[in-house]
């Protein structure tokens, strides 16, 4: 059409413009209407109803910062549950985040057949969904569990450890589970982001005097992943805070004394157990502007590698 | 160039500084987060095939002596007690993974065409928008999303586990990615001149210039709604989904041990062979998955 090479110089007035690119938004259309109705307006509205009362029933009642004054001050649980969400998040992200690289990084060093056998079995847990209860076999807390039996048959404890219900020995049950579930979509990224490195760089690299994998990693690779880098930050993100459903399913919702609450799980108990709408959104709220905080940081200090 | 250094540029084709050693070290390495990695997908596939007395046995073992089937039976016997046949968890959760990857395949790449390939106004604001929005995931936006399903009367319904997931920004990111680069402009430009209107050039030239993008993204789509469970949106047990079975069957305990992992291993096969048939798309895409 000869509109669009037209239509771009950006002199014609904004009504031109839009109507000749009506096609864009046609296309764009089906998609943008899921996402208001399902993510921002949803997401919008959750800020809104995080000042009010509103229980799904009765029309939402305003009440300031009640919530929040509630949540931190009265609400032991909600703190245990902050608490619980940083440790989980600054444990097991940055965790993930350095597996999925150096596990990727270290795969791309091996031949092709055996690369993509790594590749399936790596990935085999993300792909396997809902396959984590399976660990609850494992740490099961009688005597027939797998490693209570380990443990007793080579002489290291004497009786069984309740793996799940204990409130110390379950957090670290659950914190295994979710870096066994760590290598996602950021893992796959950077997989493909060392597979698509351009070869010439490391040859030049060798003549220039690069003598090992390590300088190689650092003073050509590197500096090359930056996009792949900020992409694996977002996705570990986002999952590292939205930890709480693997938590509920290995160690019980609730958890003994709280041990594993999450803000995920305190959120999801208030609005689709109590139906208090409106602190379950105020915990919404601050969930989002944790995530919001943390990815401005992250994208600030990976800056240097895009 | 001398003759010396084009010989060397020759030599380090074939591998740059690459110790024997370190190889191995970088094997064992492999192999060790490998293990810890397939241990318990092996376990399940293992205690799917355990006869009774050896789910039971003290102490437990790792593997099988005498395998059997009839785990696998019993998932059927148990599912006959149940309100709705076993073949009815099986549609409903086919059904949502068809439709739903369809459809949301076929929306996000509608979307990602113009945002990757046209100028208008809003396209700057739109495409920070979607970046910005693959911070929440489904599981943080969903007690906001509670209210606007029950308000539109989608509770207990299909559309209730089909819509949300579509409204994910993450297909259109990484088909925005692949567009980007994989579609040049002179193409699109040359169909213009030749009469072609946008909705032509996207099924006709940028949709099969981009295959390995819409395959990715059929695995990732795909592995989200199979394994959908509909928590808190569905209490008709007739609407529920297969995962919903491994949930009820393993809170048996031990007695289900075996039922629960032959459910676990069902669950598994689809996704594994929909990701080894779409393996090297797969790679192609992700490279160009990077957030400048």
């Amino acid at each position: 059409m000869k509109q669009k090479s037209k239509r771009n110089d950006g002199t014609q007035p904004l009504r031109t413009r839009i109507w000749n690119a009506r096609a864009s938004y046609v296309l764009m259309f089906p998609f943008m209407l899921l996402f208001t109705v399902f993510v921002a307006i949803p997401m919008i509205s959750s800020v809104f109803l995080s000042f009010t009362s509103f229980n799904m029933l009765q029309m939402p009642k305003f009440v300031g910062f009640d919530n929040y004054i509630r949540m931190f001050l009265e609400d032991d649980i909600f703190v245990k549950a902050l608490k619980n969400t940083l440790v989980f998040a600054l444990l097991t992200g940055p965790l993930g985040y350095i597996m999925s690289f150096v596990v990727a990084w270290l795969i791309n060093e091996m031949n092709r057949a055996l690369r993509w056998f790594l590749i399936l079995i790596m990935y085999a847990p993300t792909l396997a969904g809902n396959i984590y209860y399976i660990w609850t076999y494992i740490f099961s807390g009688d005597s027939k569990g797998l490693m209570n039996a380990f443990l007793i048959s080579s002489g290291i404890i004497n009786d069984p450890v309740q793996w799940l219900t204990d409130s110390t020995y379950n957090v670290i049950v659950v914190l295994i589970v979710i870096v066994w579930l760590s290598l996602g979509s950021g893992f796959l990224a950077f997989v493909a982001g060392f597979n698509a490195l351009d070869r010439s760089y490391f040859e030049a690299a060798a003549i220039d005097g690069v003598k090992n994998r390590f300088q190689e990693l650092w003073y050509v690779t590197l500096p090359q992943m930056g996009p792949q880098l900020l992409f694996g930050a977002v996705m570990s993100i986002s999952g590292a805070f939205a930890v709480g459903y693997a938590n509920a399913a290995i160690t019980g919702f609730p958890s003994s004394n709280y041990s594993t609450h999450t803000l995920l799980l305190h959120m999801l108990d208030y609005g689709t157990i109590r139906f208090e709408m409106g602190y379950a959104s105020a915990i919404a709220v601050v969930l989002f502007a944790i995530m919001l905080i943390s990815w401005v940081v992250i994208r600030k200090a990976l800056s240097k590698f895009s | 160039m001398s003759l010396k250094s084009v010989f060397r540029r020759e030599k380090s084709r074939v591998r740059l500084s690459r110790s024997f050693g370190g190889t191995f070290a970088i094997f064992l390495f492999l192999l060790i987060v490998g293990t810890f990695m397939a241990l318990p997908i092996v376990y399940s596939l293992v205690q799917s095939v355990k006869p009774m007395e050896e789910i039971f046995a003290y102490p437990p073992k790792f593997f099988v002596k005498h395998p059997t089937f009839d785990n696998y039976i019993q998932v059927y016997q148990l599912c006959q007690n149940l309100w709705v046949p076993l073949s009815r968890y099986v549609f409903n959760s086919l059904f949502i993974s068809i439709v739903g990857t369809v459809a949301y395949v076929l929306i996000a790449s509608m979307a990602a065409f113009p945002l990757s390939k046209h100028r208008f106004p809003g396209k700057v604001i739109i495409s920070g928008i979607i970046v910005w929005a693959l911070l929440f995931r489904p599981e943080v936006t969903g007690v906001a999303q509670y209210i606007i399903i029950s308000k539109l009367g989608m509770i207990n319904t299909y559309w209730s586990m089909l819509l949300p997931p579509m409204a994910g920004t993450f297909g259109v990111f990484l088909m925005m990615q692949f567009m980007e680069s994989a579609i040049p402009d002179s193409v699109l430009e040359a169909a213009r001149i030749d009469g072609a209107n946008e909705y032509r050039i996207f099924y006709g030239i940028a949709m099969p210039a981009v295959k390995p993008a819409w395959l990715t993204l059929v695995i990732f789509t795909f592995q989200t709604f199979w394994n959908t469970t509909g928590v808190s949106y569905i209490y008709s047990e007739s609407l529920k989904t297969l995962p919903t079975v491994l949930g009820n069957i393993s809170s048996g305990g031990l007695a289900r041990a075996g039922a629960s992992s032959a459910v676990a291993v069902i669950l598994l096969i689809p996704p594994i062979v929909i990701f080894i048939i779409s393996q090297s798309s797969m790679t192609e895409t992700m490279a160009h998955t990077g957030l400048k």
